[in-house]
This record gives structure tokens, sequence and C-alpha cells, in this order.
């Protein structure tokens, strides 16, 4: 009789004694988070198609290449200005495919609803899931329900999977990043986290700041059948932009220089994290993204972008160099560089 | 520290002195702000808010003068024009 | 935006940048008193595009670095009683006295929540009438008066579950603890622009007579800080010593006479022990005997606690302009903003996280002595 093979767990390497508890800013998107992936989940999931640095997974299934990505939605409040829970949860979904280089064609979405949600509310949830599915041309093909005790869930979360085909030979990951590749942007930064944080007590505007929620995967589709050579394509979620070039550059060891005053950000935005006093560079987005493509396209990635993203900015905003591997420099508005890092946590509003 | 953002005053609430309010813009957003602190502060002044709290009025015409004069220094051990 | 953009123009900033550099041949010794003061220097990199000329120190202008560990402990107190919703600038959330900071004891499932004003702590308070609402007053004569607004209106309104914990500081008598001691080599000072747009200059002009030395009025942004600075090495070079007031679109001599009044209606000055630098006679704010029903501490009967527990941390020589961070051992190694050792790395506005986040790989940034 055959032995099943041993389960030899590696060790884990993630220090339990100095976080004992799950806090927030392992949910924020920055460099603890960061941590609880490289020192948790990526030895304990060890396997060879395992992708902790990308979006999702490229897989190889009988011939045909696919992208397969995960993902779950917690945003409170469910309801936000631009959009909700639901809508979240179809563009994310299909934007982290993405960002692979894929066609979105299938997900699965799991609900787990907590008692007392009102059934009115789940349904506008997943009329906005289905708007967004015809939208992004994919098909919701099964998911999953499950309630839990009232106290024990925020209303609702769901969870969901995402399957796409990859139709061409480019190789989009972190290991084509070249010096000379330049970084292009799609549109201004800092409108869903500040959407969503408007929402939460005390820090409401009279001004109404909607979510910039959408799907991406009509434009980077764009892109590729212009035969635009990109090597790269992040989507910015939490920890914002510069947490996807932080990731990217580490991952990639290779250099990435931008310059502040290139990156667009909107005049209600820019109001809003004046005064809160937030950095737009780390505030979340939902409809943006970056694209590091060879420097003789350039150009006509912009053009492409801005057509599908008209007035929202499309623009260059740094490039790949040889300097340092590993690190994201910003030219700051006098012209000196600094280092651009993560933050640890979640970024809070601050009063000094 | 004692971060404060400068913004116009669009719309005046004047309740009693004690909680004298106001919608004051602040590039593309408008917010409500106590005003009990500037009370001398009328629609379309400029004050400067920290924590929800308006702390001083902004003087544009003082502003404009530190543009002016910073915009002829010139790479030199004394100005001619002082700074007064 | 007005009154923003125009005092971050690269051209002015540069142009001012080149003045200051062709005043003169000595170098100088300047700090700079806030921490949005020290996070606009640090961010820009204004401080390594003049280090030819001026080293810049960085003084004790963070609240949040300065608030005693005790006060925070009594914070994590407060917080973690089911009884109370415990409310605070986000600034404060994640330092740590001896014990826990605010930030786990929401982990730990505290209401513990982040306001941008103490005014919403108002309606908070009239929506939740079986609970105390505690708000963590921290802040320098800037934030004293909206602390005093939302005390006062509390009263007016009769609201009696409500009060705060006061970590209230004043600034000039941490500048006098500076410039008296033995070893200080500041030889110019930035004032806090926000601070005296609220208190005026008067005390900053006393201070400038009885030290001998430049005081310059500075704003916040990268212009109003190259002008200050330009200001100050401008006298520095011809021997010259007294107030001189750069962010004149904001601050006037006399101040804000209804912000002081509001302040002194509520408020009276105590001593006051400072994190890092002890007790400072005179340097604290607390509640008046008419208002002492709104003060947290005596409402819920927080002993005085004793002395900080002592680190590696050399956050004390920091805020004196003594150290730079790259000075301390545990700088960036044992020390990060992950796992912060002391208040000045937690805090964004404190010298090290600013270190950290934008120049610790910078070498050759003439960060050190």
């Amino acid at each position: 009789m055959m032995e099943k093979p041993k389960d030899q767990a590696p060790a884990c390497p993630f220090p339990m004694s100095v976080y004992p508890v799950v806090t927030m800013a392992h949910g924020g998107g920055g460099s603890i988070m960061r941590r609880l992936i490289d020192e948790m989940f990526a030895p304990l999931f060890d396997n060879p198609d395992f992708e902790c640095d990308h979006d999702g997974a490229r897989l190889s299934v009988a011939g045909a290449q696919l992208a397969f990505t995960t993902d779950s939605f917690v945003v409170d409040p469910v309801f936000f200005p631009g959009g909700d829970i639901g809508t979240l949860a179809v563009y994310g979904t299909v934007n982290d495919l993405a960002m692979c280089g894929a066609k979105p064609l299938y997900l699965s979405a799991s609900f787990i609803l907590e008692e007392g949600f009102p059934t009115e509310s789940l349904r506008k949830i997943v009329l906005s899931m289905r708007q967004a599915a015809l939208q992004s041309g994919v098909r919701i093909v099964t998911g999953d329900t499950k309630v839990v005790d009232h106290g024990r869930g925020h209303g609702v979360f769901i969870t969901t999977a995402g399957i796409g085909r990859v139709d061409h030979d480019l190789k989009i990951s972190q290991h084509a990043v070249r010096p000379g590749d330049v970084v292009i942007l799609n549109g201004d930064i800092g409108r869903h986290g500040i959407a969503v944080m408007t929402q939460r007590e005390g820090f409401s505007f009279e001004t109404r700041i909607e979510s910039d929620c959408a799907p991406l995967a009509a434009s980077v589709l764009r892109l590729i059948e212009a035969g635009i050579e990109i090597h790269c394509l992040r989507d910015l979620t939490r920890g914002g932009l510069a947490s996807a070039l932080v990731e990217i550059a580490r991952s990639s060891s290779r250099h990435i220089g931008i310059d502040e005053a290139e990156i667009p950000v909107c005049e209600k935005v820019r109001g809003a994290c004046e005064i809160l006093g937030l950095d737009p560079i780390y505030v979340a987005n939902e409809g943006r993204f970056v694209a590091l493509v060879a420097g003789k396209d350039a150009v006509r990635t912009v053009e492409i972008l801005d057509s599908c993203f008209p007035g929202l900015g499309a623009t260059i905003i740094g490039e790949v160099s040889d300097q340092e591997p590993g690190l994201v420099t910003v030219k700051s508005l006098i012209g000196v560089e600094r280092i651009l890092d993560m933050l640890s946590g979640e970024q809070l509003p601050r009063i000094c | 520290m004692c971060l404060a953002v400068p913004g116009r005053i669009i719309d005046l609430n004047e309740d009693t002195p004690f909680t004298r309010t106001g919608q004051v813009e602040f590039g593309g957003v408008v917010r409500l702000v106590n005003l009990t602190a500037v009370p001398e502060a009328k629609v379309g002044d400029y004050v400067l808010v920290h924590a929800g709290l308006a702390i001083s009025l902004v003087c544009p015409e003082e502003a404009m003068r530190t543009i002016e004069y910073l915009s002829r220094l010139e790479n030199t051990a004394e100005n001619e024009e002082d700074w007064l | 935006m007005k009154f923003l953009d125009d005092f971050r123009d690269p051209a002015l900033a540069e142009q001012c940048t080149k003045a200051i550099l062709h005043l003169g041949t000595g170098h100088w010794k300047i700090m700079e008193v806030c921490g949005g003061q020290t996070h606009a220097i640090i961010k820009n990199g204004i401080d390594r595009i003049l280090a030819d000329r001026v080293t810049l120190l960085h003084g004790p202008g963070c609240p949040v670095c300065v608030t005693p560990a005790e006060l925070i402990d009594q914070a994590v107190t407060l917080a973690s009683r089911e009884d109370v919703i415990f409310c605070s600038f986000g600034d404060m959330l994640r330092v740590r006295g001896g014990g826990r900071d605010l930030l786990s004891v929401k982990a730990a499932g505290g209401d513990v929540r982040t306001l941008y004003s103490p005014l919403d702590c108002l309606h908070i308070a009239r929506d939740n009438p079986q609970q105390e609402v505690v708000f963590f007053a921290i802040g320098f004569e800037t934030t004293a008066p909206v602390s005093a607004c939302v005390v006062r209106q509390a009263c007016q309104h009769g609201l009696r579950n409500f009060s705060i914990l006061n970590a209230h500081v004043l600034i000039p008598p941490a500048i006098e603890t500076i410039l008296s001691a033995p070893q200080n080599q500041v030889q110019a000072l930035l004032a806090p622009g926000h601070v005296c747009s609220v208190t005026g200059c008067a005390e900053y002009e006393r201070l400038s007579i009885e030290y001998g030395i430049p005081i310059v009025i500075t704003g916040f942004e990268p212009v109003d800080i190259l002008q200050g600075i330009h200001m100050a090495v401008s006298q520095l070079e011809q021997g010259q010593a007294r107030m001189e007031n750069q962010y004149r679109r904001v601050v006037q001599y006399q101040g804000n006479k209804a912000a002081q009044a509001l302040v002194r209606q509520v408020f009276r000055v105590v001593d006051r022990n400072w994190r890092g630098l002890g007790v400072i006679p005179g340097s604290g704010l607390a509640l008046r005997e008419e208002y002492e029903e709104y003060d947290a501490g005596k409402r819920f009967g927080l002993a005085e606690s004793g002395a900080e527990a002592s680190t590696s941390c050399i956050a004390n020589m920091v805020l004196q302009g003594r150290r730079k961070p790259p000075d301390c051992p545990a700088f960036a190694d044992t020390c990060t903003p992950e796992r912060p050792l002391g208040a000045s790395m937690v805090s964004s506005e404190g010298a090290c996280a600013a270190y950290f986040r934008y120049c610790r790989n910078y070498k050759h940034a003439n960060v050190t002595e």
C-alpha cells in the first residue's frame, strides 16, 4: 500500500510573538501586510505555481494560458459615493485579471452575510454586481452563501475568484521590467480612498467625492492589440500608488524614479487630502493602474489611455533606471530626490 | 505640527456668537467650519482652519507682497529691498 | 489651491535657495521648532540642498512625540473601558507609552474613534447618552482654542458625558529650556507659524532679545521655510539678533485675540512633563476650576503614574537638536515605524519617522555632525 506523502510543513518565519493578534495594519496594504504575506502565507503555501508578487497567477492548463485570481471585499460602509461593495467585487477581480494581461471570462462570488443585514440592501448589491459584470463582459457562474450571527460580520463580506484567458505572448510581470521603461498612470489618484473616508463620522464634506471604481480590462486589451510592449501592470488599490511602485521595484530589483509634479490629483481629492493631512500617493484607488512599458511606446500608450479614460489625466510619471535596485525615488517639488517607501499600516488622518 | 489649511468662506451661519459657523471652500471641497475665533471674518474672506476651527484670517495682499518680494530676491549679501 | 500652490512654486524655491547659498560665507545651525516644518524640510530635501551652509536641527515641535508615556497609558486605560467612547486625532493611535497603543485597544474591541475635529465629540456624546465620551486633547497653542471651544460648548449645552484627557503644552518654555542648556548649539530659530497666528509674536521677541539669537516666525510650505532660512542667515551674517515675521499673510504681532480669550476662559497655565525633556515650569494648560468636571483625569480618578520606562530611545537628544536620528544605534535597525521604540519614530511629524521615510538610504545626506 502506498504511503501518503508526509506533509513537512516549512517553518513560518512570521514573528507571532511580536504580532500575537491580527491588527488593522495587517490589511492596510503597507509593509506590515507585506510581511504577513511574505512570512506566513508564502512559505506555507509554497509551490511552483504560487504567486504572491502579482495580482494573479498565470497557469498553463491543457495548452491554454490562463490567469487565476481571488480577492475579498470588506469595505465599510458597503454603499459609498460612486459604487458599493458589489461594484468593487466585480471590478476589483476583473482588474486583477487585466493586470495579468488576461481577458476576464468567469467569476465566482461568495457571500458572508451578517444576520440582520437588510435584504433590500443585499438586492442592491447583487444588482450592482450584475451591472458591473455586464459592463466588464464577464459571467458570474458560481458562488456560495453563509450567514453568521449578528455582531460577527459587519453586514456583508464578498469573496471572489476570477478566471481569464491570455491570448498573447507578452510576458507581463515584474520580471520583465527593464531600465528605460516608462511608468504611465491612467488617471488621477486618490478618489476611492477619499470617497470611502468621507462616509465616516467626522470626515464628511459638503462636497460629494466619488470613487473611481471602474473596469480596466478593455483598456489593457487595447494596449495589447496596439502592439504596445507592456512589461508590467499593477492596479492601485490599498496602499495607493506608493505601495504598487514599491512592490514592483522590490520584486523586480529595479530602480523606479518618479516626479511628484507629474502625479495627477483632482482638485476635490487634493482639497480633502490637504485638510486631513493625507498624502494622495498612499490613498486607495479602484479604477487606476500603472503600466510599465518600453520607452519607445510611451507616447502611444498615453494616447490610448487618454482615449479610454478621457479627461482623467493619463500621463507619464517616471521611469525605470539602473540606479539603486529595489528603490523608488521621488523628485520633490523643489527638485530634490527622496526615497518613497510603503507606510507600515493604513494612512491615518492627522492634525500635526 | 499644527496642520492648518487656507479656505474661503462661502456662507455664514450667525446663530449666536457661541456657535458661529460657515461653509468654507478648500480647493474643490466644502466643509462646515467653526468661526467663533474669527468674529471679524465675512463671506469671501480667507481663513486658516485647524481641526475644524478657523484660527486666523489669511491676508491676500500680504501673500502677494511675499511672492513679489521673493521673485525679486537676488543673490547678494544684502537685498536692497527690505523685508519690512 | 490658493495660498498653497504659490508657496510650493519650484521657481521661487530655486530663487530662494540660490539667494541663501550666496549670502555670506558662514555655516550656521538653525533649529526649526515645529514638526510640520521638519516634515516639509525632510520631504522636500531642503536640508540637503542647503547642507553646505546650514545645518538644520529639529526641535520639540511634535505634540505626539512629547506627550508623556504615562498619559498615553491613561488613554489606553480609558479606551479599554466598556463604558467609554475614546476619541482621538489619528496621530496618537500608534504611539506607545509604557504599554500598548490605542490601535491595539481598538483591535481588542475598544471603541476608539479617529476624528478630524474634537467638535464632533459633542454630537457623539449626545447620540450616546449611556456612554462616556473622552477626547485625547493633545497639541500646542494652535489646538488649544478648539479644545477650549468644545469644552465651553459642552458646558453651555449641559453635556454631562463628555471630558478631555488633557495633554496641551506651550512652546516658548520648551524653547527656553533648549536655548538655556549648556550644550545648546542653536544659533537661530524658525518659530512655529501657526502657533504664532494664535499667540502672537511677543514671547518670541522676548526670547530673541534675552538669548541674543535671530528668531523668524515661519510658515510651512517649502517657499515659506526657505524664506525663513534666508531671513535667519541674513541676520546671522550681519551679526543681528531680532524677531522677524516671515508668515505675514497669517501672523499678526498681537495674534488672534478672540482665540486667546477662548483659551484663557477655559484653561490656566501649569507645569507640564514633556516626554524626553522632563518637567518644564509653566509649559502646560489645565482646565480652570469652573470647567474641571470636563477633565477626564479627575472624572475617572486617574492616578499620576511614575517615571517612564527607559529604553534605548534617544528621542530626548533628537528633540533638543543635539543628535540627528541616524546617530541613534537603534535607528532603522531595532527602531522602525513598524516597531518604534520612541514617539519620534511613530509620529509622522517626528524627526525619526521623517528621516526613516525620506532619506535613510542616503549616506551622503550630511545627516550627522
